[in-house]
């Protein structure tokens, strides 16, 4: 398990300044929701957390070492940081147990032999012991997502990242995705989400933080920060969307 | 919409939709034409061909049964050696091209050097007709006067081919490689996974199955080219064909070529589009 640190994190595409000056603490076994009007930057924010896209400015730190060093080389960070995104990135031409099993087998240089008791326990703890020989197109969009969680998690990440993983599902599959995400909490698994599901926010988050136009307008406890906004444009966002 | 309509009898088939029957209807009216015009233009041709003034010569020089049953055996046996230079020459082509599509998207600036070269290579591969490939490397490199087994023009003559149709083959998986949507490479990444991983697990099998069709297309292609290198010696068909030619002094040794390559070429050519039109209807 891991913490954290984003102080100061700025990112631009061009012109256009989609994180300004972003502070935020990640704690260890601490859940935060990021939610925002769309655009507002946190698939960004996101994507910076892991690497993925390099920052122009600020710092982020991993258990109090700074990750976002320019050149530093983002495999190692990325193999502790997982990410799931909205839409499915599973590998199509591989089954569900084997795009679970590629990153191991390459990255940690272990055999299929080695990993597949570890991993079947994976599928099975999210209901998908009997999915692993599917290929992704036969499988549902909550158990695509659900597939693409293991995935990550065969990693054995100390912190993991998901950018609005239910919104691209059906409603009635949504909830099987996010008792995947319950699950990891009980477990004590570090993670930031964005998310347009208030209710699973309130539910569980230690930390939501209120993103408007690439700034981090307000955030605090669930309870807080849905019941009593401080600031308007919050206010007015959670007017719009509850 | 009239009772008459309403009450024809395509209407009384259970199951089939208003819409159905109408569409059913519009296919059979337009095979019937389809046919009708099809049989017009064969009869025509069937009748007036024969009508021209030189026909008779015609048939005898290019569609002579005597010379034809002769031949045919020889011009088999000739085409073995096309099928086996394009045995040879296919997966080296393949191999070489996957290469240059590889040099080509190499992204680090260290490898600038073979990025310029995969470019390089295929324009100028891709700008030069194959038979002048094989006449420069052909007769040019041979020319070296290079030992007994590497002087021969069919070793060198199939490099030319596989130096031409490397560059096309590069194309079209680089293409391949392109159309594969980012966010596989950012998935990938994101567990970790390097960049020649990336290419070698994600990318290139989903890549070089979506450019299966027109590979094969391209192929066909070489397997008609092949012919090309009776130009610098290799007994292959079209040579064979010549020889015939020149000894019973009639064409249809020719014609005998052609049906045999057609043979070959539409089946895998129809296969090739099989192909694509399973991929169309799987992707949308
Ligand atoms: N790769 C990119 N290149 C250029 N601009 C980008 C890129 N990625 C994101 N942007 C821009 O950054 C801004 C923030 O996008 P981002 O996807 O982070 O928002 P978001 O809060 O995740 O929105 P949504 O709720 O719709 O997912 C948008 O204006 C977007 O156009
Ligand atoms: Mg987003």
């Amino acid at each position: 398990m891991a913490t954290l640190d984003l102080k100061g994190v700025t990112k631009s595409f061009g012109r256009n300044t989609v994180c300004s000056g972003i502070d935020l603490t990640v704690g260890d076994g601490e859940m935060v929701c990021l939610i925002g009007a769309s655009g507002s930057g946190k698939s960004t924010l996101l994507r910076c957390m892991n690497l993925l896209e390099p920052i122009d400015d600020g710092v982020i730190l991993l258990d109090g070492v700074d990750i976002s060093v320019p050149g530093l080389d983002p495999q190692p960070v990325r193999q502790r940081i997982g990410i799931v995104f909205q839409s499915f990135n599973l590998f199509p031409h591989m089954t569900a147990v084997e795009n679970a099993m590629l990153a191991p087998r390459r990255v940690h240089k272990l055999t299929r032999e080695a990993l597949l008791p570890e991993i079947t326990h994976l599928f099975e703890r999210f209901g998908l012991a009997d999915r692993m020989d599917h290929y992704p197109d036969q499988l549902s969009g909550g158990q695509q997502q659900r597939v693409a969680i293991v995935r990550a998690l065969a990693m054995k990440p100390e912190i993991m990242l998901f950018d609005e993983i239910t919104s691209a599902l059906d409603p009635e599959l949504v909830g099987e995705v996010l008792d995947v995400l319950r699950h990891l909490r009980r477990a004590g698994m570090t993670m930031v989400l964005a998310t347009h599901e208030m209710g699973f926010a309130r539910e569980l988050a230690d930390k939501v933080c209120f993103l408007d136009k690439g700034v981090i307008l307000e955030e605090g406890p669930p309870e807080k920060l849905f019941t009593d906004p401080k600031e308007d444009r919050t206010r007015a966002f959670l007017a719009r969307v509850l | 919409m009239t009772q008459t309509e309403i009450d024809s009898p395509d209407a009384k088939r259970p199951g089939l939709t208003r819409r159905q029957i109408y569409e059913a209807q519009v296919r059979r009216r337009s095979m019937a034409i389809a046919a009708g015009s099809t049989a017009a233009v064969l009869l025509a041709l069937v009748v007036l061909i024969p009508l021209a003034p030189g026909w008779e010569g015609v048939k005898k020089s290019f569609f002579n049964a005597d010379v034809f049953a002769r031949t045919f055996p020889g011009l088999l046996e000739a085409f073995l050696l096309d099928v086996a230079i394009f045995a040879w020459s296919a997966p080296l082509i393949f191999l070489l091209g996957l290469c240059i599509a590889l040099c080509r998207d190499a992204r680090s600036p260290a490898l600038y050097p073979l990025r310029l070269f995969g470019t390089l290579y295929t324009d100028i591969f891709r700008g030069v007709p194959v038979i002048l490939v094989i006449y420069l490397i052909g007769f040019g490199i041979p020319g070296l006067g290079l030992p007994r087994p590497w002087n021969s023009p069919y070793i060198w003559g199939t490099v030319a081919l596989v130096l031409t149709y490397a560059a096309y083959v590069a194309e079209v998986l680089r293409s391949g490689i392109e159309s594969i949507h980012h966010s596989q490479r950012a998935a990938a990444a994101s567990l970790g996974l390097g960049h020649s991983d990336t290419m070698r697990f994600v990318i290139l099998p989903q890549a070089i199955r979506r450019v299966v069709p027109a590979n094969m297309n391209l192929f066909v292609a070489l397997q008609k080219d092949v012919a090309l290198l009776s130009f610098i010696g290799p007994v292959e068909i079209f040579r064979q064909a010549g020889v015939y030619k020149s000894l019973l002094a009639n064409f249809t040794p020719y014609v005998g070529a052609a049906l045999i390559f057609l043979a070959v070429t539409v089946p895998a050519t129809r296969y090739a589009d099989y192909l694509m039109n399973k991929q169309a209807r799987a992707r949308s």
